[in-house]
């Protein structure tokens, strides 16, 4: 059942709509409840679009199994997706800074508090990202530590492989998971693969992750494959992040989700004018490599990695 | 006047990025000015530079009061201007959303830190900044509710409004906001326009830099009296909103006083000329800012109306 949820005329000939689909059990029953899968919010990021897809290709193959209310969000920023671009154009806006919204403002915020009026209600929200452009994450979910208590013991069921517990930050405020979060309505923010890409072993990945989560909160009543057990980080010392020292083309050394012994070499900044190497990236402590830069193009600053430590991976 | 390099980076095929300060007189870290932060705003740009040639003359004829160091950057992000791309060039952050900065973080989060390291002890911070929204405004000074900052104070700058904006998230990460946790006193100076020259506004900005140093005891340079600037919180402008999107024809200009019932602006259907709505000012007051592009969504606030002078 498709239902457009905000609808705005733009300037020349087009209309902007913000599309739903419901998909219901086929016995009505009263209070159902009910999971939300958002994406899109990022218009470059596009891994939730295979999960969106995939996860209703399934359910249609068990509709039987189906006890409770599925919403899918496939695209919260059409503009965005359809002209690659991570905020909304023409406004140089991110959607994700611009949450609650408000229904009298301009028209992004009416947009923005449409969408939190629609999704509001659900018993649990899952916010697809997919990084940006730049690096590839483990599938993986980000949680303020001021909502852990309720969102943990419900993204431990989502088959990540990690769950990472940050810190609270006003900036962070203004995000769709946030301003929900805080009436009440649970959101997982979950971060995998890359921008502009799918990388359809991580979708599948969740999508087992849904139905398991589904199965949890008596949404579906058919068979689902046991999630892996996520390592949950909640002290920021457990991350390194390897930052570069200087300007050239990063050329990794070694696969994502790596797990490294200290001063390995992860890649190396190379300078091809020169034909010479810049730096050689290694890693300051034996951990897992869990975030890695996919565009080579660094300038001194630039993320090429995040490591978490062994102690908080457990591995042998 | 002593012209030196506050903050560089090197670029792989890029010249170096490099921040640079000019200094005038010596002691106390008084006044720091800060112009462009974003590729767009070229006015900002062009007033700083207005504002260190004027400068450069008044240090020349000894106008500068012993034992004040007032500092103008042009520009803190020299990159994006150059290929027209208001925000950073690679990743697309905005400098002025990363401070205080983190010297082993991101990349702009670098730029910020190495450029807050060198401005934030001064006792004053002004910033010539932008709106996310294109249009033309009435050249004011903006300050936080919550900050530092004090309204008297503002009011040496002499032009015709101080704006009060309440603080809102995003705002803890600009560099006004980070100014004040700091302890400097900071505002943010308007001018007409972004991204193209309004020389009239420019003079004006350097004129209100003029008028706040003098009337600090900075500056030897006589301003008029009279000059008494209305204190208005943001939230008490009119806002005149469209209900329709398409051609966005104005007919008032930013500085304009209107009367009640005056037409503000059509918007156009834009295949077949139709005046899709008119908007009216509901009050006589004075035309705050205007948009000025061309097209126009529904739900914007084209026009803000403010009290009159
Ligand atoms: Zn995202």
């Amino acid at each position: 059942m498709i239902k457009t949820i905000a609808a705005v005329g733009l300037p020349v000939d087009e209309v902007l709509e913000i599309r739903r689909n419901r998909i219901l059990p086929e016995q009505p029953a009263e209070n159902r409840k009910r999971i939300s899968i958002v994406t899109g919010i990022h218009g470059d990021e596009l891994e939730g679009q295979y999960v969106c897809f995939e996860l209703q290709r399934r359910i249609e193959q068990g509709k039987e199994c189906l006890a409770g209310i599925v919403d899918i969000y496939p695209a919260m920023n059409p503009l965005g997706i359809d002209s690659i671009t991570r905020g909304i154009p023409a406004f140089d806006l991110d959607m994700n800074r611009m949450f609650p919204g408000d229904i009298d403002g301009s028209m992004i915020e009416y947009v923005v508090a449409r969408i939190m009026e629609d999704v509001a209600g659900s018993d649990c929200v899952l916010d697809i990202h997919a990084s940006n452009i730049y690096l590839t994450e483990i599938p993986q979910i980000r949680i303020n530590e001021l909502h852990q208590d309720t969102l943990v013991p419900m993204a431990e069921a989502a088959n990540v492989d990690l769950i990472w517990v940050h810190g609270a930050s006003t900036v962070l405020e203004s995000t769709f998971a946030y301003s929900l979060n805080r009436i009440g309505t649970p959101v997982l923010v979950v971060e995998m693969g890359v921008g502009m890409r799918i990388t359809r072993r991580y979708g599948d990945q969740l999508v087992d992750g849904i139905f398991h989560l589904m199965k949890k909160m008596g949404i579906w009543t058919g068979e689902v494959k046991p999630a892996r057990k996520p390592v949950i980080s909640r002290n920021p010392e457990d991350v390194c992040y390897l930052n570069a020292g200087m300007g050239g083309v990063f050329i990794p050394d070694v696969l994502h989700g790596a797990k490294l012994r200290k001063g390995e070499i992860i890649g190396r900044i190379v300078d091809p004018l020169c034909g010479k190497v810049l730096d050689e990236v290694r890693t300051p402590e034996d951990g897992m490599l869990f975030t890695i830069r996919d565009y080579p193009v660094v300038v001194e600053g630039s993320l090429m990695g995040r490591l978490l430590k062994k102690e908080v991976c457990g591995y042998e | 006047m002593n012209k030196r390099i506050i903050y560089e980076l090197k670029g792989i095929y890029r010249d170096t990025f490099r921040v640079t300060g000019y200094e005038f007189g010596t002691g106390e870290k008084s006044v720091c000015i800060v112009g462009s932060s974003r590729g767009n705003e070229v006015q900002q740009i062009y007033c700083c530079s207005q504002l260190v040639k004027k400068m450069k003359q008044l240090e020349e004829e000894g106008r500068i009061t012993q034992g004040h160091k007032i500092l103008v950057i042009p520009s803190i992000n020299p990159y994006s201007m150059n290929i027209q791309k208001r925000f950073w060039s690679t990743d697309n952050t905005d400098i002025n959303r990363m401070f205080p900065g983190y010297n082993l973080g991101e990349t702009t989060q670098r730029i910020a830190d190495g450029v807050f390291r060198e401005i934030s002890e001064y006792r004053f911070g002004i910033q010539f900044t932008s709106f996310y929204m294109p249009g033309d405004f009435v050249p004011h000074v903006r300050l936080m509710d919550e900050g530092f900052s004090d309204p008297e104070t503002a009011r040496q700058f002499g032009l015709p409004y101080v704006i009060i904006r309440r603080v809102r998230p995003y705002d803890t990460t600009t560099l006004n906001y980070n100014w004040q946790v700091w302890d400097t006193q900071a505002f943010s100076l308007y001018t007409s326009t972004t991204s193209r020259l309004d020389r009239t506004s420019a003079g004006q900005a350097v004129l209100a830099v003029m008028n706040f140093l003098s009337g600090q005891g900075m500056l030897k340079y006589s301003i008029p009296d009279g000059l008494h600037s209305r204190i208005v919180h943001d939230e008490d402008m009119v806002m005149i909103k469209t209900a329709k999107s398409g051609i966005f024809e104005p007919m008032v200009k930013a500085g304009e006083e209107v009367r009640a019932g005056q037409p503000l602006a059509n918007i156009l259907d834009p295949y077949e000329g139709d005046i899709l709505e008119t908007l009216y000012a509901p009050f006589g007051m004075v035309v705050f800012f205007v948009h000025n592009e061309p097209l126009t969504y529904a739900n914007t606030a084209v026009v803000k109306l403010i009290e009159k002078y």
